[in-house]
């Protein structure tokens, strides 16, 4: 019964050939444990995280209304400020104010994205699911690579839904490659900020002071270019607000989506196709051997 | 369920080591647990049986000694460790959100079973531990004893040489003790080594076959469970007085029925001594006492406690961690602590 993994196990009888008398946690296992497939390590790898990514696509759906949550701030976000503020703000250099927000709207939604992987992480953590899944024949770093992937999943949803009502409101982007560049370079924020939220995630001593970094988050969309341009701004807070990432990747999918509203003259802002590419690793250089560091000091 | 190098022990540990910061949570511990049996851990908060666990189930590193799990050495071979144990108990959880069954087959396939054999192996496991009717629902439906057995079945996926429990039963009420107990009695029946670690000397007393007392991280006795009561001394009757002055007259009438010398508590005026024949030297000690006018406050028999065994072993009363060590400022990882 102790052989596993092991390669030259002869294939057994069959289920069927083990007695089936008795019940109860002692019995017997009828499901033959022996002869289990030997793969690569790498098979084992990209299998463990696809068990990973499983499992959290599975609590979305057990969890509809986590999602309603996840996806109503979003939409909720795009129709207050396209509506509500939109009307009373001007963009410099004259063009839609709604081709100015809804990039920035994308570019906040990812950002606030890092919440939800801390969030996430914390949870499993203190729960002991982590140190489960450590103690397990399983791939280590699985625990932390499933949950990048399923992050990324649920950020593509994200950005299909606001672009979907971004369109009902009267958005009209290039449909063009520079379109699929644009989601692209969104979603390569938003992998950069799993690395923040995975390493927060580890920091923080419990779910509820991960709903906390939403206070920190929330200045730090603010003072960007996502709802004002910099230049509207006092000097020092305009050049602060330029280069914040998200200005970068908002100023860059402004472009790509054919809608070059409200950019500046600044350097950083003259090249906000090549920052919006650089800041993403930038953070993941300073926060992936951060996150790594803390998941190791999990065995310490 | 032999899976170890022969030498008729499933788990062995020598002059384990592991420090945080100053805290010395492991001080040259050892341990060694006999196939197919099961070994209670026991001691205090603090004194490292949590620490012991997470080490020999390769969840953390240690800083010095050896241990061998299943014939392996935890160190240099961890992954075949791991697919040889299970871990229960409150730090090692099951997902809260999944069914019970959706559970047991992402568990199955993380073990690597592959996806038709997880789904046999977890229908199995689910009417093994009775969770059958309950497999659809999710897990944060589950009354406590549900989760544990769910637990349980979680540890169970690759039929594990060693079994750890690290208190499986905190929390819980009696009757899903009872389900916890009863389903450990099942699994070792079955052929599994099961290292228990509990605060409950009850429970080490009924499910375990030889425990292990630690203390400020060394294994400070070793014995069958009637082998520590015995060290303990069974049971002591005991006289609190109201006035100091009759502390002598209680130590006389206590001394004539009891089998050990008596000690006295001076402030708490209380005076006890072991017994063997309980019910008479009760009367005895309290008529005595009624005869010479003694004023008493309380009289009864007492029951060795798992205070009182530590009392003996260790000349102190269980305290709470790091009392005697320098104050918990050094970095601890979160729930590493022992």
């Amino acid at each position: 019964m102790s052989t596993r993994v092991s390669p030259d196990a002869r294939p057994s009888a069959g289920a069927g050939s083990r007695s089936a008398a008795g019940t109860g946690p002692g019995a017997p296992d009828l499901t033959d444990l022996t002869d289990l497939p030997v793969r690569s390590r790498t098979y084992w790898l990209l299998a463990d995280v696809g068990n990973i990514v499983r499992r959290g696509l599975t609590h979305y759906r057990r969890q509809p209304v986590n999602i309603a949550w996840q996806l109503g701030f979003p939409i909720l976000s795009v129709l207050l400020y396209g509506y509500v503020v939109g009307s009373a703000m001007q963009v410099p250099g004259g063009g839609d104010y709604r081709d100015f927000l809804m990039p920035g709207m994308f570019a906040m939604t990812m950002a606030f994205g890092f919440i939800n992987t801390a969030t996430l992480v914390v949870h499993d953590s203190t729960k002991g699911v982590i140190d489960r899944f450590r103690s397990m024949p399983m791939a280590p770093s699985a625990v932390v690579a499933g949950r990048g992937v399923t992050d990324l999943v649920v950020a593509c949803a994200e950005l299909a839904i606001m672009m979907l009502t971004a369109l009902a409101m009267g958005w009209r982007p290039d449909a063009d490659l520079g379109f699929l560049a644009a989601f692209g370079l969104l979603l390569w924020l938003r992998f950069a900020l799993i690395w923040i939220g995975v390493w927060l995630g580890l920091l923080v001593p419990n779910p509820e002071a991960a709903g906390g970094l939403f206070v920190v988050a929330f200045p730090l969309t603010m003072i960007s270019s996502i709802f004002v341009a910099p230049q509207l701004m006092p000097d020092w807070l305009g050049w602060v607000a330029a280069w914040n990432p998200l200005s970068s990747t908002a100023a860059a999918t402004r472009e790509l989506f054919g809608t070059p509203v409200g950019g500046g003259d600044s350097w950083i802002e003259q090249h906000a196709l090549l920052m919006a590419g650089v800041w993403p690793v930038v953070l993941t250089l300073v926060f992936l051997p951060l996150a790594v560091r803390r998941f190791r000091r999990l065995s310490r | 369920m032999s899976d170890g190098n022969g030498d008729g022990y499933a788990v062995r540990a020598e002059g384990l080591e592991k420090r945080y910061g100053e805290k010395r949570a492991l001080d040259g511990f050892d341990l060694a647990v006999r196939e197919g049996t099961v070994h209670g851990l026991l001691g205090p908060n603090g004194a490292g049986k949590t620490t012991a666990v997470r080490i020999l189930s390769t969840l953390v590193r240690l800083d010095g000694g050896r241990a061998t799990v299943a014939g392996l050495d935890v160190a240099r071979r961890p992954r075949e460790v791991r697919s040889r144990i299970g871990l229960t108990g409150q730090y090692a959880a099951v997902d809260e959100v999944l069914t019970g069954r959706q559970n047991l087959e992402m568990f199955g396939r993380l073990f690597h079973l592959g996806g038709r054999r997880a789904r046999l192996r977890a229908a199995e496991l689910l009417d093994r531990f009775d969770l059958t009717d309950a497999a659809d629902k999710g897990v944060g439906t589950y009354s406590g004893g549900m989760r544990r057995r769910l637990d349980l079945a979680a540890s169970m996926i690759l039929a594990p040489a060693v079994l750890f429990l690290d208190e499986p039963t905190t929390g819980l009420d009696p009757r899903s003790r009872g389900e916890v107990w009863d389903s450990v009695r099942a699994l070792v029946a079955g052929g599994t080594t099961v290292l228990l670690t509990t605060q409950y000397l009850e429970e080490a007393d009924r499910l375990a076959s030889r425990i292990t007392v630690i203390d400020q991280g060394r294994a400070i006795a070793d014995d069958t469970p009637d082998g520590l009561k015995n060290t303990v001394g069974g049971d002591r009757v005991e006289v609190v007085v109201a006035d100091r002055a009759d502390i002598p007259h209680a130590v006389k009438a206590v001394a004539r029925v009891a089998d050990g010398e008596p000690e006295a508590d001076e402030t708490e005026l209380r005076v006890h001594a072991p017994v063997t024949d309980r019910v008479n030297a009760l009367t005895e000690v309290a008529r005595t006492l009624q005869d010479e006018g003694v004023a008493v406050e309380d009289i009864g028999l007492r029951r060795p406690s798992l205070d009182d065994v530590f009392l003996r072993l260790t000349g102190h009363r269980t305290e709470p961690p790091g009392v005697r060590d320098t104050p918990p400022s050094a970095p601890q990882p979160k729930g590493a602590v022992a």
